[in-house]
């Protein structure tokens, strides 16, 4: 173990830095553009069955082949993997904001409404903060998602935890694979966290009490 | 604050329609009138199309037909989010924003209009202390206050950027009897000290009686009678009326509504002061009474003899006239019997006549009649709910001709 960071610790730091940032901006995107969208589709029910079964098809197809799929668009590297890994966040976000935006109350939004709110401050005041904790379920997930499957994103030269595990498979060197691997649990498992925390921060209030 | 209180319509509906998607009518040929302070009450079936009606007022719902007009203004001309922040709006679930404290809900309204911090603080600090709730409540979440207090805050949310006109479906439905009264007694106490109009949808006929002082009956999308509580329960238009009202309410509403006249016996038996006694006594015994009526001949009641008195003067006088008692107690044709059954009872006379404005003999009131009244209104309802009667059939047995 000792010898392992002695030898690889360096390594590992970069590599670390590499997969969290291939998934954050990944996942940064998915939540840029499926929020958003998700919100816009509430208001075109029939558009949105039609949407969210795309974003089902392609959540569908195996990583590795979108993986490949992106090189003849955008080459290698880390474009092509950011792109790969966006197009995988989107749904669970998508869905989840869909979803959670549908099932604020009726009786909410027609109070809204009533008291003379526009749309918009229907959206940012009552509807995006009583839906919140169904969104935020959707981006833990999604996160999750996106650093395990950022792991692969090495395959097309974007570097990240992949790199060590990927060598590891090619020399057969087993604590190179599970020094790879460690990291990306950890990862995920720290980043729902955090997430977690920021889910509660986000979720309004409904009592004095701390939850 | 008071606004200023010129009456005259604050909405009108000018033959207003509402077909949905699909061909639904919800309602059809709506006209109504609403004046500056009244407290109309939608009421009538499920789905006569009461929310509808309420719901177009602040455009939630666009007319398909005809010209609502608020304070004179054509609104399909205004904006409608504009409109809405100058129409307090009560929802039966209540609706206040779970994730705001009361103070942010109860000004929610006056922030959409920007008002200044402090003008909030305000207004929010008075209209809680409105409702007896303490002020330290206004930094709690709807969460943790009872159904009725929520209800309470869902009120004064309508009243907090001084709306002149709130709107209120079924606000009242989902509480309990004992809230519920309190609650009506408070919208009601508030729309009279503040001068507000309410335009209340219930299907609750006590509710309507108790606060409306304009009864709007729906049925079929239509509006079938406008009325007072008071004419409503006098002149229910049509049997659906009837039958909405309940037998129940109309004759507890009789000892209300009903003159002496409705339930007199017509054709008393009366005698003219220049008869003979002996006429008098031939009259008593063919029509098997025991006091007589003394009326003259223009039919102005005068006084009465009874038998006592007959046979003790008999010997002594000739004429009618001679033993007539001036002194009797009666009553008005047109005086309520509401007012006048307890006087009647308590003099435990067998029966009362009645004279019309000018004191013709107009008929008799027996204390028999009197007391099936008073039965009917007591147990009115245990005897007739099993029986099923049609509405005709639960007239007053008091024989006078029911004017309906
Ligand atoms: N969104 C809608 N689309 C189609 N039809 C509707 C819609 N809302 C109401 N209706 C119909 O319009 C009619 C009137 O409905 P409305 O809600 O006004 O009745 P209501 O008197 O308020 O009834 P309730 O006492 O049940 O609340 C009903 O026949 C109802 O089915
Ligand atoms: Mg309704």
């Amino acid at each position: 173990m000792g010898d392992f960071l002695a030898q690889h610790g360096m390594e590992l730091l970069v590599k670390t830095w590499e997969q969290l940032y291939i998934s954050g901006i990944s996942l940064g995107l998915g939540i840029l553009v499926a929020v958003p969208l998700g919100v816009i589709l509430t208001r075109f029910p029939r558009t949105a069955k039609v949407v969210i079964a795309i974003a089902s098809m392609l959540q569908t197809v195996p990583s590795l082949a979108l993986l490949a799929l992106m090189i003849p668009l955008f080459g290698i590297g880390r474009v092509p993997a950011i792109v790969a890994l966006f197009i995988y966040s989107l749904l669970p976000i998508l869905r989840n904001t869909y979803i959670g935006m549908e099932d604020v109350s009726p009786v909410l939004k027609d109070s809204a409404k009533g008291m003379g709110m526009t749309a918009g401050q229907s959206i940012v005041q009552v509807e995006l903060p009583m839906a919140m904790p169904v969104i935020m379920a959707g981006i833990r997930l999604s996160a999750v998602y996106v650093i395990a499957w950022a792991t692969l994103a090495s395959y097309i030269g974007a570097g990240g935890l992949g790199d060590l595990i990927f060598s590891g498979l090619n020399l057969f060197q087993p604590a190179l694979i599970i020094g790879g691997t460690i990291p990306v649990t950890l990862l995920a498992l720290v980043v729902d966290w955090l997430l977690g925390k920021l889910e509660k921060r986000l979720t309004p209030r409904t009592s004095r009490k701390e939850a | 604050m008071t606004t200023e209180q010129k009456p005259g319509p604050i909405v009108q509906y000018q033959d207003v329609n509402k077909v949905y998607r699909g061909g639904n009518v919800a309602v059809e040929h709506i006209t109504l009138t609403i004046d500056q302070g009244d407290f109309v009450c939608l009421i009538g079936t499920s789905g006569s199309g009461k929310t509808t009606t309420m719901r177009m007022i602040n455009r939630m719902l666009e007319p398909t037909g005809g010209t609502i007009l608020f304070k004179g203004q054509d609104i399909h001309k205004q904006d409608p989010v504009a409109l809405r922040r100058h129409i307090g709006y009560v929802i039966q679930n209540i609706g206040l924003m779970p994730h705001m404290t009361l103070y942010e809900n109860i000004t929610l309204v006056p922030k959409l209009l920007k008002w200044p911090e402090e003008k909030r603080r305000a207004k929010a600090e008075e209209l809680i202390k409105m409702v007896d709730l303490p002020v330290d409540y206004l930094d709690r979440y709807p969460a943790e206050l009872s159904g009725g207090q929520q209800q309470r805050i869902g009120v004064i949310r309508a009243l907090a950027a001084n709306q002149d006109l709130i709107l209120m479906d079924e606000p009242f439905g989902a509480l309990d009897p004992i809230t519920r009264e309190s609650l009506q007694d408070l919208v009601k106490n508030l729309q009279q000290k503040l001068g507000k109009t309410v335009v209340f949808v219930t299907h609750d006929m006590d509710e309507a009686l108790k606060l409306a002082t304009k009864i709007v009956v729906m049925d079929g999308g239509h509006i079938i009678q406008t009325a007072t509580p008071t004419e409503l329960l006098q002149h229910p238009a049509t049997p659906f009326v009837r039958e909405l009202i309940g037998e129940e309410r109309l004759i507890q509403a009789r000892a209300d509504v009903t003159t002496v006249g409705a339930i007199m016996l017509k054709n008393p038996v009366s005698i003219t002061p220049g008869k003979s006694l002996v006429e008098a006594i031939q009259l008593m015994r063919d029509r098997r009474v025991d006091t007589l009526l003394v009326v003259d001949d223009n039919g102005y009641l005068k006084g009465f003899i009874d038998i006592e008195s007959l046979t003790r003067q008999y010997a002594k006088s000739t004429a009618v006239a001679d033993i007539m008692q001036k002194k009797l107690f009666y009553v008005q044709e047109s005086a309520l019997l509401r007012d006048s059954v307890d006087r009647i009872l308590k003099r435990g006379l067998k029966y009362v006549p009645v004279v019309d404005q000018d004191n013709k003999l107009k008929g008799i009131v027996t204390r028999a009649a009197l007391v099936d009244m008073v039965y009917d209104t007591i147990w009115g309802d245990n005897a007739d709910h099993d029986a099923q009667a049609p509405a005709t059939d639960a007239e007053p047995q008091a024989g006078g001709d029911q004017n309906g």
